[in-house]
């Protein structure tokens, strides 16, 4: 404890000594200067982060998976297309209640490079109770069946719904936990992400 | 990491509560300190929660700006509970310029008002060290240290540790500070120039950096600036206390 008496009494005479003071600035500065060039990033060089990986600044791993009453759709092949990635369940209230969102949402995209993927959890739920959401919710887009939950451990999936936005290189930009999503949330991001334009 | 707490039916987003436990406890020690700097703790509690409420409201509304038509399309969707439509940094000068405006009509004086506020800010910077733990951002970069952790498909420098290890100290550093007397604006410049000095260091560290011309560190330069102000006040400051003396 002294010495940081000690410590503390000599800062307080520096600051008080103008020349003194300044002079610490400038040491702080050319140090500071010196550690940021020194751990700046070499151009061009990746560290990892690009790696695919289930949250934001990361590509979105890449799964193929059988489609409702239909063949496999695989992630790879949207490339190029903003993708959102809902991940649901027939039990879930809020999966439920964002579900009119997504629905009105894709419709209104249907020209534009954009795909909505939803992912059943199957393995949480059942193939028949899927069946009856989608004609309750009059759902279009592709519902795809999460069989075996590889999906949802790629996805780190946590709680239900999980939604991730894809950019068209397949980075996933923004990720949300929970919901319900309202539409205007939906589409704000949505719209970001088509105005950066194809690659 | 723990982003989600499963309590019965109910999955709680625990960086969430990690950052509401910041607030409460900030709160505690900000009224606990107006109290011994003679400022009414009432007045602290008020500037406290209308700057949060603001900038909650500030962070949508600069939102809703950038999307204005769809906003303007369904207003209701102001009311969302879904946080990622709030822009944090509209959010943050509105909070500010809020607390501003309020210490001006109250005509109190500003340094002892921010010194009051200094240990809360101290506790609230850990609840952010801990939320990081807890959520998995503000992550490392990949690294070969025996202490790396494996996080996001790479082994990687325990960033968030780091961060939370350097608030810790600096909240111990600022209660020591704080309990002996000193000058106005002490406690509050001596927070932010070690926070900047902490990210400072800490940057180099980090897997997520906003680089400026794809190579320098954004947010060490940010940082490098803010600590020099630090020193730069704090010196203000004692020279303007030694004068009155």
């Amino acid at each position: 404890m002294r010495v940081e008496y000690v410590m503390m009494n000599q800062l307080n005479a520096w600051s008080r000594d103008r020349v003194r003071w300044r002079r610490l600035i400038l040491i702080v500065a050319v140090l500071g200067a010196a550690w940021t060039a020194g751990s700046a990033v070499p151009a061009g060089s990746a560290d990892g982060t690009r790696a695919p990986s289930p949250r934001a600044g990361f590509q979105a791993p890449l799964f193929s998976l059988e489609r409702l009453g239909g063949d496999a759709l695989s992630l790879m092949d949207l490339r190029g297309s903003v993708v959102v990635i809902n991940l649901w369940a027939s039990w879930c209230p809020p999966c439920r209640a964002e579900m009119p969102a997504l629905q009105k949402v894709a419709k209104s995209f249907a020209d534009d490079d954009l795909m909505i993927l939803g992912i059943h959890m199957t393995a949480q739920d059942s193939e028949a109770n899927a069946v009856a959401f989608v004609r309750e919710y009059n759902l279009s887009f592709p519902i795809l069946l999460d069989r075996t939950g590889a999906v949802g451990r790629l996805y780190q999936s946590r709680a239900l719904p999980t939604t991730f936005f894809v950019d068209r290189e397949g980075v996933i930009r923004e990720v949300v936990v929970g919901g319900p999503l309202h539409e205007v949330a939906l589409r704000s991001t949505i719209e970001s992400l088509l105005q950066e334009g194809g690659s | 990491m723990i982003p989600i707490l499963q309590i019965g039916p109910l999955a709680v987003q625990f960086p969430g509560l990690l950052l509401l436990g910041g607030v409460w406890a900030a709160t505690l020690l900000i009224e606990r300190t107006a109290r011994r700097n003679k400022i009414n703790p009432d007045f602290m509690t008020n500037l406290v929660f209308v700057s949060l409420v603001v900038g909650i409201l500030g962070a949508r509304l600069g939102y809703a700006l950038r999307f204005l038509d769809l906003y303007l399309a369904q207003p209701g969707a102001l009311l969302a509970l879904n946080a990622n439509t709030l822009s944090p940094l509209e959010g943050l000068i509105a909070g500010l310029l809020a607390a501003l405006v309020i210490v001006q009509r109250k005509r109190q004086p500003l340094l002892p008002i921010l010194d009051a506020l200094t240990p809360g800010l101290a506790v609230f910077m850990l609840a952010v060290g801990l939320a990081h733990i807890a959520s998995g951002d503000a992550f490392g970069s990949p690294s070969n240290v025996p202490w790396a952790v494996e996080i996001w498909t790479a082994r990687r420098h325990p960033s968030q540790i780091y961060e939370t290890i350097a608030a810790a100290l600096i909240l111990w550093a600022i209660l020591r500070l704080e309990s002996k007397p000193g000058f106005t604006g002490s406690p509050f410049f001596s927070l932010i120039a070690l926070h900047a000095a902490a990210r400072l260091i800490l940057e180099a560290f980090r897997g997520d950096s906003l680089l400026l011309f794809e190579t320098l560190r954004g947010a060490q330069v940010v940082s490098l600036c803010v600590l020099l102000l630090a020193l730069a006040a704090l010196g203000r400051c004692a020279r303007t206390s030694s004068n009155h003396a």
